[in-house]
């Protein structure tokens, strides 16, 4: 039982971050209709940005996740005004072919810059763990659960009672309407794309330290981030969060319990399964980001 | 292209080993010339019926590992193996076709991805089988009669005879009704229902046959570099084989073959000068790049100058 | 004969229709008229199997279509139109047209991959066929444009076109005259006469009413998701409901 509660608190853990990379992808993909497979490398972004602000320029953590959330924002906005724009109104494949595009120039600049060695990321905290009951709990991955839950809801706080947030589902909802209503559509597609970014970069800065950080990582990320949004249904950010913690528990008993070699393939066959059954995701009865 | 230069075209392939100045040469072509079928491989999925499938180095490494195994544990000799490794990759095709059939644009995508991601982690951890990470070393070489194909210049003209099969199939496919039915479903799908085409037997066609011809090319790739290890399953096989279709001209028959010629020499030509990443590097940013100003490929736009400018009918912007 | 029976469809909490029915004489012009969001559409979605009925039966020559996909009720004979303009956008006029041959063709994958002799011949009677027509609809100047760049009218009858290919029994015209000039829309009108005289029933959707009551045998009126009249034209056109469901529009409103 013991063991079954201690694979649970670690699933929450990994499904903190992955739902923060859900929510991100689950904007961009869900509203915008961008199949991002450069996602996963704004998450690597994250992680490099924040171990080059540790363990180069020797700040601390929280700063070193502040840089890390920027500058995924930044290239997300970047990447919508000079890429993305110019082709809205081409098909979803045009687009799907530029991010891919994208990703591969990421990660391949991340190896150049960085080398193909896995780095460690230093933190601060002691690595003797905290004794909870019958569970035990790194610090790391304590503070790691608390900033991302406090993430998420910051996440949810911004679309659902900020202005921007107002003004990104009225354009989500219908565009023209949001238009006549005064609302810039180009700026609200930027900054989605820029939110779902930093919080993919977010995601990478937190698990960075947990984890190695190597320039593949983006990969997995992205396909996961993918099997989060179809859990969760497109453009649904409770089915997201839901979904990010669905994920990272069933990887943490199916290594637990069944193999680790074979960990990273639930999130495949979660995708599979889904779209072949339930197409509209798990929780698709709630409408979206309304 | 008029029927003089393709007779010069395919004897200049036929002659090539005659002129190449070094055995490294005769590798690049044959590397080449497996890309070439691999491509073409994707082009009828994804030029031709519209649907992009980023899985298939899948259908690629299915292809090799079959045609490997059953050479090395079952002693097998090599044209069976050949035909098995085409026949278990279309039955994988067959698969994802069935599964397809709900699916389109990104979910599609998404699905074949998975499925690769799938069988690569089986091949990396089912060790009893595939020996995982460390491979499968020692395939034999193919055999014809007495004669045995391992010098690079009997390869070549295997290779060469792949390349011209693949390439009468996807050509007789094309310029035929079944060629008409795969365009209907790219260009509008319920019109073409409409008229009646079956939409589930030509998506699982177009990607039995897109598989098959995959694991062709992955058993010539598992004979020629003699080792088959986990690695075939790498994106940037799938990656490598997209940029091809792409940047040779989708939707077009000769597309493909510009595009594996050019992005095999072109890596091979680059290789004293610059590292694989920064090649991978400049393939990302050569993918936005041709979406931006040759979205149709390098074929078309060549077609397009060499022709008087009478209407031709483009590809359409969907 | 096409007959539809207590046809329903619902959506969620939208009745798009109820208890609809109505036959569809052989050899007729039958149109379907009705106000905005009347359920015309629907129907034709229902019937030709884009959509799945909540209720009813739709039979042809006793033949259950109900639950079939698409192609197979193309198969059995009966084509339609869309109410957006619906072409292979890529393709030449002709090519469009020899696609919409399809079922005309025999070609199986074995037979093409053989490169049998006999596919030649096929694929030239095919090519008779498709520039017959296309010369009936008066594109054959147009035979090597790409149907994208074709001015509106003119797509539209390659719709027609690639619709009359696949030899229908029963065509369904969905809107065939909206967004048409005047004299376009005569030009319709005359082909979809000779189209009858070939012996293929019509059933169409269409809110030019002069276009209507000039070229049907019969009239169905849908409103609200029902059927509230159904006759010749003149007697439609008389017919109380029906005016009240339009809110007095006269004979001449397209």
């Amino acid at each position: 039982m013991a063991e079954l509660l201690q694979h649970l608190l670690n699933g929450l853990v990994l499904g903190g971050t992955y739902a923060l990379l859900g929510i991100g992808l689950t904007l961009i993909f869900g509203l915008m209709n961008v199949v991002n497979f450069a996602h996963g490398e704004f998450y690597a972004l994250g992680a490099y940005v924040s171990f080059a602000a540790l363990a180069l320029a020797g700040s601390d953590f929280f700063v070193a996740l502040l840089v890390a959330i920027v500058a995924g924002a930044a290239l997300g906005w970047l990447c919508e005004v000079a890429l993305l724009r110019p082709l809205r109104n081409e098909s979803i494949d045009t687009t799907m072919l530029v991010m891919i595009g994208v990703g591969i120039a990421m990660q391949n600049a991340e190896l150049l810059g960085w080398g193909g060695v896995a780095k460690s990321i230093p933190h601060p905290f002691p690595t003797a763990p905290l004794v909870l009951g019958p569970v035990a709990i790194a610090p790391l991955r304590l503070f790691v659960l608390v900033l991302a839950a406090g993430l998420i809801a910051a996440a949810w706080l911004l679309i659902q009672k900020t202005k921007l947030g107002r003004a990104m589902r009225a354009t989500f909802q219908d565009r023209d309407t949001a238009a006549l209503m005064g609302v810039s559509i180009g700026r609200i597609h930027a900054a989605t794309f820029a939110f779902g970014s930093g919080l993919a970069a977010a995601a990478g800065a937190l698990l960075g330290p947990i984890f190695l950080v190597y320039p593949s990582m983006g990969d997995l990320a992205s396909l996961k981030a993918f099997s989060v949004v179809i859990l969760g249904g497109l453009g649904n950010l409770p089915g997201a969060t839901l979904g990010g913690l669905l994920l990272g528990i069933a990887e943490e008993l199916g290594a637990g319990y069944i193999s680790s070699g074979y960990r990273d393939a639930i999130g495949f066959v979660i995708i599979i399964l889904v779209l072949l059954f339930r197409p509209s995701g798990l929780f698709a009865r709630q409408e979206r980001i309304a | 292209m008029t029927r003089t230069g393709g007779w010069l075209l395919v004897a200049g392939a036929l002659a090539l080993p005659l002129w190449l100045p070094s055995p490294y040469h005769l590798h690049v072509a044959i590397m080449a010339g497996i890309f070439g079928v691999l491509a073409m491989s994707l082009n009828l999925l994804l030029g031709y019926t519209g649907q992009l499938s980023l899985g298939h180095a899948a259908f690629f490494g299915i292809g090799a590992y079959t045609s490997a195994l059953l050479t090395l544990k079952l002693d097998w000799s090599f044209w069976p193996a050949l035909a098995a490794a085409v026949a278990v990759a279309g039955a994988a095709g067959f698969v994802i076709g069935r599964l397809a059939l709900k699916l389109r644009g990104a979910y599609f995508v998404l699905v074949t991805i998975s499925f690769a991601g799938v069988i690569s982690l089986v091949s990396v951890n089912w060790i009893e089988l595939t020996n995982g990470p460390l491979g499968l070393p020692g395939v034999p070489a193919p055999e014809l009669g007495p004669w045995s194909l391992r010098t690079k210049t009997a390869y070549y003209y295997l290779v060469l005879a792949a390349v011209g099969l693949s390439y009468l199939v996807c050509r007789r496919l094309v310029r035929s009704r079944i060629g008409r039915a795969l365009v209907a479903l790219r260009e509008n799908e319920p019109l073409a229902e409409s008229v009646g085409v079956d939409v589930t037997h030509y998506l699982v066609l177009a990607a039995v046959v897109s598989a098959a011809m995959a694991g062709l090319g992955g058993s010539l790739y598992a004979h020629y570099t003699r080792f088959v290890s986990p690695e075939v399953f790498l994106f940037t096989y799938t990656v490598t084989m997209v940029i091809m279709v792409v940047a040779g001209g989708k939707g077009t028959l000769a597309g493909p073959l510009v595009g594996a010629v050019l992005f095999t020499a072109l890596p091979e030509a680059l290789r004293a000068a610059a590292s694989w990443q920064w090649q991978m590097l400049a393939y990302g940013v050569l993918l936005v790049l041709l979406v931006f100003f040759l979205p149709r490929g390098i074929v078309p736009r060549l077609g397009v100058a060499l022709r008087r400018p009478e209407p031709v009918t483009p590809t359409a912007r969907r | 004969m096409l007959a539809v029976r207590d046809l329903a469809v619902r959506f969620g909490g939208v009745t798009a229709l109820e208890s609809v029915s109505f036959d569809v004489r052989p050899r007729s012009i039958t149109s379907v008229i009705g106000p905005n969001g009347a359920g015309k559409t629907t129907a034709f979605n229902a019937i030709t199997g884009y959509l799945r009925p909540t209720g009813g039966r739709i039979t042809y020559d006793g033949v259950a279509l109900t639950g079939l996909r698409p192609s197979a009720i193309a198969r059995r004979g009966i084509v339609r139109t869309f109410q957006k303009t619906s072409v292979f956008p890529g393709l030449s006029v002709e090519d469009n047209v020899l696609t919409g041959l399809h079922l005309r063709g025999t070609a199986g994958v074995l037979a093409v991959l053989a490169g049998r002799r006999r596919l030649v011949a096929e694929e030239r009677a095919l090519s008779a066929e498709a520039a017959t027509i296309i010369d009936f609809v008066g594109l054959d100047h147009r035979r090597r444009e790409a149907a994208s760049a074709l001015p509106y009218g003119e797509q539209r009858l390659v719709e027609l076109a690639v619709a009359l290919a696949a030899s229908p029994r029963v065509l369904l015209l969905d809107e065939p005259g909206a967004g048409m000039t005047g004299s376009e829309k005569t030009v319709v009108s005359g082909l979809i006469r000779r189209v009858r005289e070939q012996g293929v029933t019509v059933l169409l959707v269409e809110h030019d009413m002069r276009m209507v009551m000039g070229i049907s045998d019969t009239v169905i009126v849908l409103n609200g998701g029902r059927v509230i009249a159904e006759g010749a034209p003149a007697a439609i056109q008389a017919h109380p409901d029906v005016i009240r469901a339009y809110l007095g529009a006269s004979a001449d409103s397209s």
